[in-house]
């Protein structure tokens, strides 16, 4: 995925395309948060997920974007689809919340927000400039990385996800 | 080759590709009710042009003269949406399928493939074109998941749920089908996996690279995920009357039928690169290369008559399988197909790491 033949327009084109797939993202998580039936929101997680992906494209990680698409988008969000058709779940209605987590909450999140935007205008000038495919890897690479590098973190996350699996499996099955 | 010319030539490419898909996808219907037709002692369609090869063309015009209804307490926009969603999707995975070398027009190279393009002598193709297809394949439930919950009826909706159990089941098979043949070509690319299998068929993945097991279990989950029989719960209909889109007439239920087709044809082209050494003739080698005329058009030839093979064996399976039970169809998938496909990976490994 290296663009067209010749890319000349690229950190113009990379800045583009940046800022509509992150305009999709956060709108979808907007609309996640304010939709009413479960349905939307489960949809709205997926252009979320989907944008992501294209996100991870633009720097060149065209594996992590694929496996974001596959087990996110294609897997667990289907999961998450089957199990709102199955229940039938209907409308919800909009609670104002709680009042602890207006005056907590609130002031919480304004915090963090100004913490971050302050953090990367102060450090603006230490941050690079980064056009498509910075980062490209290829799979191949990632894969020899990750099994000889990384094969101890790798293993433990695998022990980890088996555990997650062996607990659904008990905390599903049924008493005879 | 400027961007300008690289973009007309980009778009030409998918006009004509797309063209060839659904004429293809017109034929295969034709060509599915004249054999199931007469593997049940029938004639098929004949009443529509000779041999009935207008037929097609007849059932077309039904699609869109029909009423294009829509029930009462659907939910609209994702009643609409569904079918759209599925033929999209079904169609974009088509562009990342490499139909043969390169041909030459007006001193360019253009490669047969919507997502590559040729710099001078090489040809850059899309790298992870497997991945691409395996996502695409795993979002187009969302097509069959959605069109059943928002048609708001009881057939529909447990269809849908059927089909989304059953595809989430089957893709675990089919994607750890495919880590043989990876491991055996070491890339994602569709052009170079092909390219190592070139050579007689003892090169191919299917004989040289021990795979055919992997081949026999990406055949029965491809079947799986294209809703075909033996594995058709999700529109079975004897106890569904058509599942997930029982509620679909006119363009829309046209769609699903389109989609499903063009999902085929992508089953079969991947089965065809990634086992059966794409468009590379069998007796290469073996058979003197014959005149210029025929070496232009063999693996042309040859791409199409292992995708005509595939689709004949669909069709066969059709006139010859009765359908599974669903609890048959999920131990299947779960306790044969997958610990298969993992002992192939296991052996696959095992012989590559050796060698």
């Amino acid at each position: 995925m290296r663009g067209t033949p010749e890319n000349t327009e690229g950190p113009m084109l990379h800045q583009v395309l940046f800022f509509i797939f992150g305009a999709i993202c956060i709108a979808g998580a907007l609309n996640l948060l304010l939709q009413k039936h479960p349905i939307n929101s489960a949809l709205s997680l997926i252009v979320v997920m989907g944008s992501l992906a294209l996100l991870y494209l633009l720097l060149g990680a065209e594996f992590v974007a694929a496996v974001q698409v596959i087990v996110y988008a294609g897997a667990i969000m289907v999961l998450f689809v089957f199990v709102i058709m199955l229940l039938n779940a209907g409308e919800e209605d909009l609670t104002r919340g709680s009042r602890i987590a207006i005056l907590l909450g609130v002031p919480a999140v304004a915090a963090i927000t100004g913490l971050v935007v302050y953090t990367l205008i102060a450090r603006s000038g230490d941050l690079g400039r980064l056009s498509i495919g910075d980062y490209y890897v290829k799979t191949q690479e990632l894969g020899i990385s990750l099994f000889r590098e990384f094969l101890l973190p790798f293993e433990i996350t695998s022990v980890l996800i088996l555990i997650a699996i062996m607990g659904a499996v008990v905390l599903a099955r049924r008493e005879h | 080759m400027t961007t300008t010319e690289y973009i007309i030539v980009s778009v030409i490419k998918i006009a004509l590709i797309l063209f060839i898909l659904l004429t293809a996808v017109a034929y295969i219907v034709w060509l599915e009710r004249k054999v199931i037709g007469h593997m049940q002692n029938r004639w098929g369609p004949t009443r529509v042009g000779p041999f009935g090869l207008l037929q097609p063309l007849a059932d077309g015009i039904k699609f869109i003269l029909k009423e294009d209804l829509v029930p009462d307490n659907a939910h609209k926009l994702f009643y609409i949406a569904a079918p759209m969603i599925a033929l999209v999707l079904s169609l974009i995975s088509i562009s990342m399928i490499p139909f043969g070398e390169t041909i030459r027009v007006h001193g360019w190279n253009i490669p047969l493939q919507i997502t590559a393009f040729s710099n001078g002598s090489q040809i850059q193709d899309i790298n992870i074109a497997l991945l691409i297809i395996l996502g695409i394949t795993s979002v187009g439930v969302y097509g069959i998941a959605l069109s059943g919950w928002s048609s708001n009826s009881k057939y529909s909706l447990l269809g849908s749920l059927r089909a989304s159990a059953q595809l989430i089941s089957y893709e675990l098979a089919l994607g750890l089908s495919l880590i043989g043949v990876l491991i055996i070509s070491g890339s994602l690319s569709l052009r170079e996996i092909v390219n190592q299998q070139a050579g007689p068929f003892w090169h191919w993945n299917f004989f040289g690279g021990l795979q055919f097991v992997a081949f026999f279990i990406y055949i029965m989950a491809a079947y799986a995920e294209t809703n075909r029989i033996p594995f058709d719960l999700p529109e079975a209909e004897t106890e569904l009357v058509a599942g997930y889109h029982t509620e679909y007439s006119a363009m829309k239920f046209a769609m699903f039928f389109m989609a499903e087709y063009c999902n085929m044809v992508t089953v079969a082209c991947l089965a065809t690169l990634l086992f059966l050494g794409g468009w590379h003739s069998p007796f290469i080698g073996l058979l003197p290369p014959g005149p210029p005329v025929w070496q232009a058009i063999s693996p042309i030839f040859w791409f199409v008559a292992k995708i005509v093979f595939f689709i004949f064996l669909y069709i066969w399976i059709r006139g010859t399988l009765p359908r599974f039970r669903y609890d048959q169809l999920m131990s299947f998938g779960w306790k044969f197909l997958l610990p298969l496909a993992i002992a192939n990976i296991i052996v696959t490994s095992l012989v590559v790491a050796l060698r």
